[in-house]
């Protein structure tokens, strides 16, 4: 690698290489043996080109805020961050399109056109710090992906550099089966995406924000099945419940209805007559379904304020809880209120506070479960709480992640939702294009030897706390 | 270290974007968020603090945006002070950086021996020194306000103005424009403390020294029996504000905006402000000094992109990292001239001093003015630009 790369591009110190140790996923680490920081698409080949003749396995890293452990480091291994291959290309709005490289953030797409009336739809919570490469890796979503679709519907064409070093161009144009559907999403398995072309959407005429208070989560699910079953497709529809409310509230005063015990914040953006026209029906289904506030916000201030409560909710559960475990699960919308009964009754069972957010238009669970790490066992009891979360969704015919990805995080749980001839399909499709299996190994697909660790949280190991053994 | 300061970070990475260094080098270790990391692991025992881990700390500009992206409440500024005065007490320094240090904390501290030494700043200078000499603007006669500046009008409060050690060598102007400005908005103004706050000493490791100069401080102006004490630089203000004294620190802009305004002349004028970090990241006053600008009749205000990145100054910043301060000045310069500003406005001596020579570099020598002398100059309507060049 010394003789293939330039000085700056490798980190070999230590103290350099443990930062890279984990992803947003603090609790799984390993510490990498090289990390590259390629300034150039010639250099990411040519390191990967490296790391396959040598059968070195290697992780691609974009900003490392990923909530499965998509990025985490193989020991032994190699990371490729791709922090420096930051410059947007292309820009071309006639036909709608920008090209971008992996480095840049998914706000810096926006921001790059929205003085021309544009945008990148994809808004994942983290889009001023994630990148699109992690973006394409973890097909992400976001509150408005209900309306506008996640990653894979605005990525028109990627170059990829495939785990032996090619660089292909996968598009949408291409005829024969769709490898750009099956790369996006594929959170690293397949290679590493060094450019992408977006697609754009023009800033819609009118954006209105309703925040709408109810007494119960099930009142405000029973809205948001009305809603969408009576054909009004907005572009966002984010439930919050008192306990997460409460901690809003403490953190940013964001003057939510007092009392509440849910609240919904429905947007909708298009021609201002259909923005009024759907206004009108959204307001009447919430107020026949219980609501007993509702206010619009329809300027770029007014609207923030109403989001900031939603925005900050991870962040303000923190300030009310020492540790905290987000799930990511998704169930049938009309399931929603059942759903929510069972993990309260989780809550009842195993002593532990459960909040709910989420964005409830396409029934995509975040709970949030609350605990304290200093507390002997709590941490253990948490995460069997969340296992327990998905085991619901599963049961509820849904699915086990709805954007934060499979990761290391999930790929024990993968054998729940899909039989051995699913995964066996695949593996034959990864084992196709990466048949050394370099290309950021562990992650999505269940081995024993994952399924033997624990995920979740960093805790001391009996032992470790015995002093009869380290962690190394 | 306090190991509860560290557990608050969650590791989501919204400090990324707004780091200088992060966006200069792209590097996990050179972010708040890898600095903490490293600092956790150097507390839990798993990582020893030598020289590639107290790099990492050097590196940081201490420019505070992180506070403001963090959504968990990180404070990292107590963070990043408490690693540095471990790095003194623990990790050595390689002489040529023990003397430049040496050098700055025996010079910027005393207002006379910094008016000493730019007599020789066009000499040529030796390696280390090389971009102190950069930087220093010509030697120049040093003014200051009168001890006692009565308010006109009511008097709202009488105020004491912390003059500064830098300031009131570099920037004696903005001191006297200061006092003028807050009298003629209803304060009398006394200048009690000619000496360093410690802001300086105490972002760079020396926390002691630096309590001790803002006790100095105080002592002076409780003794003068001042109802506010004010500050014209953001580094200083923000350390005052910090250091939790029982008299009250504000910002000029902050008095300003609670002042009774004089009735301002016009300044026809497009002018780029660029928020000094101090100003905005760390004492979160961002709408007064833009106020106080809107409300000069003809004023044009500008905002250059990417106001949330320090522009490279940050105290000693760059005198000690040259390199990537200078790559940080001239992006700032790019970004303020995209606005195609007739004066730059900036609240801090520091970032005035830093933008001055990165307009220069990018061959656009613009006047750099603090706030305050553009509303003086709006009081008094006698305001030439083309006659002033500060720090030029």
């Amino acid at each position: 690698m010394r003789a293939a790369l330039p000085q700056d591009a490798l980190l070999e110190d230590e103290a350099s290489r443990r930062t890279y140790e984990c992803d947003g996923l603090t609790g799984r680490r390993s510490v990498p043996d090289l990390v590259i920081l390629p300034g150039t698409v010639d250099e990411v080949r040519a390191a990967v080109r490296l790391c396959h003749a040598h059968g070195v396995p290697f992780v691609a890293r974009g900003a490392g805020t990923g909530l499965s452990g998509g990025s985490l480091p193989v020991a032994e291994g190699v990371v490729i961050g791709l922090s420096r291959l930051d410059a947007i290309l292309d820009i071309d709005l006639a036909r709608g399109r920008v090209v971008v490289q992996p480095g840049v953030t998914n706000l810096a797409v926006t921001k790059a056109v929205s003085s021309a009336g544009w945008y990148y739809a994809p808004d994942p919570s983290s889009q001023q710090v994630c990148t699109i490469g992690g973006n394409v890796a973890e097909n992400s979503g976001g509150a408005h992906c209900l309306k506008h679709g996640f990653t894979v519907n605005h990525v028109m064409a990627a170059d990829v550099v495939l785990p032996d070093g090619e660089l292909v161009t996968l598009s949408r144009d291409d005829s024969g089966p769709d490898l750009l559907g099956l790369f996006v999403g594929s959170e690293g398995t397949l290679g590493i995406v060094v450019s992408a072309t977006l697609r754009l959407l023009r800033t819609p005429q009118a954006v209105r924000t309703w925040l709408a208070g109810f007494e119960s989560t099930d009142k405000a699910g029973d809205a948001v099945s009305q809603i969408i079953s009576s054909g009004i497709l907005p572009s966002a529809i984010e439930m919050m419940d008192s306990l997460t409310i409460a901690a809003a509230e403490a953190a940013v005063s964001a003057g939510y209805p007092k009392g509440a015990g849910a609240v919904l914040l429905v947007e909708v953006d298009g021609p201002l007559a259909q923005v009024d026209d759907d206004s009108a029906a959204i307001e009447a289904i919430c107020r026949a379904c219980g609501a007993f506030e509702m206010r619009a916000a329809d300027t770029v201030e007014e609207r923030a304020r109403l989001w900031k409560g939603r925005k900050s909710a991870f962040a303000a559960v923190g300030r009310i809880s020492p540790n905290y475990y987000v799930q990511d699960g998704v169930v049938p919308r009309t399931k929603l209120p059942e759903v929510l009964r069972s993990i309260a009754a989780l809550e009842a069972e195993h002593g532990l506070r459960i909040g709910n957010v989420f964005h409830a238009g396409d029934g995509n669970l975040h709970p949030l479960v609350l605990y304290d790490a200093a507390i002997e066992g709590q941490s253990e009891l948490a995460e069997k709480v969340a296992v327990k979360i998905l085991d619901l969704c599963i049961e509820a015919g849904g699915s086990l992640t709805g954007e934060h990805g499979v990761g290391v995080d999930k790929a024990c749980s993968m054998p729940k939702l899909f039989g051995a001839d699913d995964l066996g399909v695949m593996l034959r499709v990864r084992d196709a294009i990466d048949p050394a299996g370099i290309s950021n190994p562990g992650k999505v697909f269940p081995t024993p030897r994952l399924c033997g660790e624990v995920p979740g949280p960093y805790r001391v190991h009996p032992l470790e706390r015995a002093g009869l053994a380290d962690r190394f | 270290m306090d190991p509860k300061l560290l557990d608050d970070c969650v590791h989501c990475g919204f400090c990324l974007p707004t780091c200088p260094t992060y966006q200069l080098w792209g590097e996990e270790m050179d972010s708040p968020r890898g600095r903490i990391w490293l600092m956790k692991a150097t507390v839990d025992g798993t990582l020893e603090l030598d020289r590639t881990v107290s790099e990492r700390f050097d590196r940081c500009l201490g420019c505070m945006a992180c506070l403001t992206s963090c959504p968990s409440g990180v404070q990292y500024d107590r963070l990043i002070e408490l690693a540095r005065e471990r790095v003194e007490e623990e990790v050595p320094r390689p002489w040529r950086e023990r003397l430049l240090r040496k050098v700055v904390f025996a010079l910027f501290p005393y207002p006379k021996r910094i008016s000493f030494a730019l007599r020789f700043a066009s000499l040529p200078a030796p390696g280390p020194f090389r971009p102190l000499a950069e930087l220093a603007p010509p030697w120049r006669e040093r003014v200051a306000p009168p001890m006692v500046t009565p308010a006109r009008g009511e008097k709202i409060a009488r105020v004491g103005l912390l003059t500064g050690c830098v300031q009131s060598v570099l920037f004696g102007e903005v001191n006297k424009a200061t006092a003028r400005a807050l009298a003629a908005y209803g304060y009398e103004v006394v200048t009690p403390y000619n000496e360093c706050c410690g802001a300086l000493a105490l972002h760079a490791g020396h926390r002691e020294d630096g309590h001790d100069a803002a006790n100095r401080a105080y002592d002076a102006f409780k003794a003068a029996g001042v109802d506010v004490i004010v500050t014209n630089a953001a580094g200083c203000g923000s350390h005052m504000k910090d250091a939790h004294l029982d008299i009250p620190v504000r910002d000029v802009s902050e008095l300003l905006a609670a002042g009774n305004a004089p009735e301002l002349h016009p300044l026809p004028y497009r002018v780029a402000f660029q928020e000094s970090c101090h100003l905005g990241h760390a004492q979160r006053v961002r709408e007064e000094p833009r106020a106080a600008l809107r409300s000069i009749p003809g004023l044009e205000l500008l905002e250059p992109a990417d106001q949330e990145i320090c522009c490279g100054s940050a105290g000693i910043y760059n005198l000690v990292q040259p390199d990537a301060a200078r790559e940080l000045g001239n992006r700032k310069a790019g970004a303020v001239l995209a606005t195609t500003p007739e004066i730059v406005a900036t609240a801090n001596p520091g970032c005035a001093i830093q933008l001055a020579a990165s307009l220069r570099r990018a061959g656009t020598p613009l006047p750099v003015v603090h706030p305050v002398e553009l509303i003086d100059a709006a009081i008094t309507g006698s305001w030439e630009p083309k006659s002033r060049r500060h720090a030029p």
